[in-house]
């Protein structure tokens, strides 16, 4: 009987759907209608009992009464429910007419706990779901080593400085920056050297290209293998320019030559004589007061 | 009797193995059973083979030596790069077909100078504070480029309207358990789309030795190492990101370096001090990538026609081949 198994299960013997916690105890028996591990809402200790579940998306009434407490197989007998909200709960009225009001109750409550969690659902399936990838943790961690080794060789201080001062060679930069240019003629000569060696052809364009220090530059640039693209844009652009401003160039050679080996800023060679004026005029007044 | 060691010697520990250990030819460390035993000889084989490499390499550089300046050259050591498995679709310099290709592709407007890059960037749904802040830093890096907030817009509706707004390119990063994990990279008007993997991501506060924020100023753009065809496309899609007049004024460098595959992502403000020496000092973020897929139209995940997606059975074989 009912009150017997209660008395077991309840509190002295082991239920293996209990699960105690430090404030409540909870029944994993899914035919539960609360959830919790209580006399009247324990499916096994009730002889008439009710639960309402869904299965792919459609609520079925269960319902178990004393006369199949023998039959275990036919003990839960199952009724779908209308997809209906208001027809639902009416079924499940007429169905569990004159059972107790507590289980009558709970069905109708969890049947609404139900539907609200499958509209849910459906609401969230039609938004974009985010698809969980797994990380292989072998991949992983040779990824990262990799990528470690790869930072070591790539020695990317080096190389950027390396790329920066080909590119002021090459003279990408212009008027901005006025180191000595006979230093980059010599460096020129001397990979002009180098080249002439290699292929007639070669040789033949930078003979031309004796007079124009601009035009050797930009073919020195197709020989090296370009991999970058702001290069290219600039090379054809700069050399425009260049051809423009091959006066100023020729200027700044001779003032450099006149200068010699220090690689200071224009304006700071200019500045020089006119310093030197300035003294001549303050031992004047001196001589005046002596002579009072 | 104490020159040969068969194979059970009486020291455990002992500390003085013999001068030349002379092993029967048929044995080997691997078949003793017990282990420290095995142990035990395997050391001692180990201390052999490096007294051997050592005077051989000893006799080397007294020949070097006695030879003087008619020794052979040094030979150069091998390196992953030296030994590279040589990627049929490298790229030749003067390669007409590539400069036609390069021509006529997406990325043609914008290297004629018909567009100005003008991107947006943005992250995936919910992001949290590191990834806001690296979006922001990214926005001070890449000139003309805007932060949107994503409030759980799909992709392809964010696309139309940007396309709309007259956007070049859209960066999408991705963040998993509060830090940036992803970046996809789309060039907008029907452009190709580029999936790469982050990591080491540093936020401008945890580079050492910074120095201030980057200014206003255009920064210039290296690209290094991209030698293949699918490394000029994509190195082709990072040069489109930053406008064509860079501001030498600025000094700001944004380098995108390829080395086995990874792109390391820098951004260095430099000052000539000599004109041979240049001094390089690092601000803004720096993160690194590696290519995951590269589809050809817009964000597509469904229906898009992948041009290169990392297959890793079959792209992770050879540890000397390396595809960008």
């Amino acid at each position: 009987s009912p009150q017997v198994v209660w008395s077991m299960l309840g509190n002295r013997q082991f239920c293996s759907y209990k699960m105690t916690t430090k404030t409540q105890n909870f029944c994993r028996n899914e035919y539960n209608l609360t959830g919790l591990c209580n006399r009247s809402s324990c499916p096994l200790a009730n002889s008439q009992y009710a639960t309402v579940r869904e299965e792919k998306g459609r609520c079925y009434l269960y319902m178990k009464t004393i006369e199949r407490a023998a039959f275990p197989r036919r003990l839960w007998e199952r009724v779908l429910l209308s997809k209906n909200y208001e027809k639902a709960l009416e079924e499940i009225d007429e169905n569990l007419i004159y059972w107790p009001r507590f289980i009558r109750h709970k069905c109708k409550q969890r049947f609404t706990k139900i539907t609200q969690y499958l509209i849910r659902i459906r609401k969230l399936t039609l938004k974009r779901q985010r698809k969980l990838v797994p990380l292989r943790r072998k991949i992983e961690r040779r990824e990262n080593r990799r990528e470690e080794k790869a930072l070591i060789a790539a020695q990317l201080d080096n190389a950027i400085e390396k790329e920066l001062l080909e590119r002021l060679k090459q003279d990408t930069y212009g008027d901005i920056y006025n180191f000595p240019i006979h230093a980059f003629d010599k460096a020129l000569q001397q990979q002009e050297a180098e080249s002439e060696s290699e292929s007639d052809a070669e040789r033949e364009e930078e003979d031309e290209d004796d007079e124009d220090v601009d035009k050797r530059e930009f073919v020195e640039a197709e020989d090296s293998e370009l991999s970058d693209f702001e290069d290219m844009d600039k090379l054809e652009t700069s050399s425009e320019e260049e051809q423009e401003e091959e006066e100023e160039v020729e200027k700044k050679a001779s003032h450099s030559k006149w200068k010699g080996k220090t690689p200071l800023k224009g304006p700071a060679r200019r500045k020089r004589p006119y310093i030197e004026i300035e003294y001549e005029e303050e031992t004047e007044p001196s001589t005046k007061t002596k002579t009072a | 009797a104490a020159e040969g060691s068969g194979p059970v010697p009486r020291d455990g520990a002992g500390p003085a193995a013999p001068e030349r250990v002379l092993f029967p030819p048929t044995f080997s460390v691997s078949e003793i059973k017990n282990k420290q035993r095995r142990h035990f000889m395997f050391l001692r084989w180990k201390q052999q083979q490096r007294k051997e490499k050592l005077a051989l390499k000893k006799k080397r550089r007294k020949e070097r030596e006695a030879l003087g300046d008619k020794a052979p050259p040094k030979a150069v050591p091998k390196t992953i790069e030296n030994q590279r498995v040589y990627d049929e679709t490298t790229v030749d310099p003067n390669d007409e077909e590539v400069a036609f290709d390069e021509a006529t592709d997406e990325f043609a407007p914008y290297f004629n100078r018909q567009t100005v890059p003008k991107i947006l960037i943005t992250t995936s749904d919910r992001p949290r504070g590191r990834t806001v802040r690296f979006c922001e830093q990214l926005a001070t890096v890449i000139p003309n480029s805007h932060v949107y907030y994503r409030r759980g817009l799909a992709l392809k509706r964010i696309i139309p309207q940007c396309i709309a707004r007259d956007f070049t390119d859209l960066i999408v990063i991705n963040e998993d358990r509060k830090i940036p994990n992803g970046l996809v990279l789309s060039h907008l008007p029907d452009g190709p789309t580029a999936h790469f993997r982050m990591s080491s991501v540093r936020l401008r506060k945890e580079i050492k030795r910074k120095g201030k924020e980057p200014t206003e100023h255009v920064p210039e753009v290296i690209l290094n190492n991209f030698t293949t065809r699918l490394g000029h496309s994509i190195g082709r899609m990072f040069a489109a990101l930053f406008p064509h007049n860079p501001q030498f004024i600025g000094r700001q460098v944004a380098t995108f370096h390829n080395q086995r595959d990874y792109i390391f992502f820098r951004f260095h403000r430099y000052i000539f001090k000599s004109e041979k020496k240049v001094g390089i000092q690092e601000l803004g973020p720096r993160f690194t990538l590696k290519l995951r897929s590269l589809q050809k139209g817009t964000f597509d995940s469904k229906f898009g026609e992948y041009e290169w997606i990392h297959k890793r059975r079959e792209m992770d074989t050879s540890r000397r081949k390396f595809h960008l």
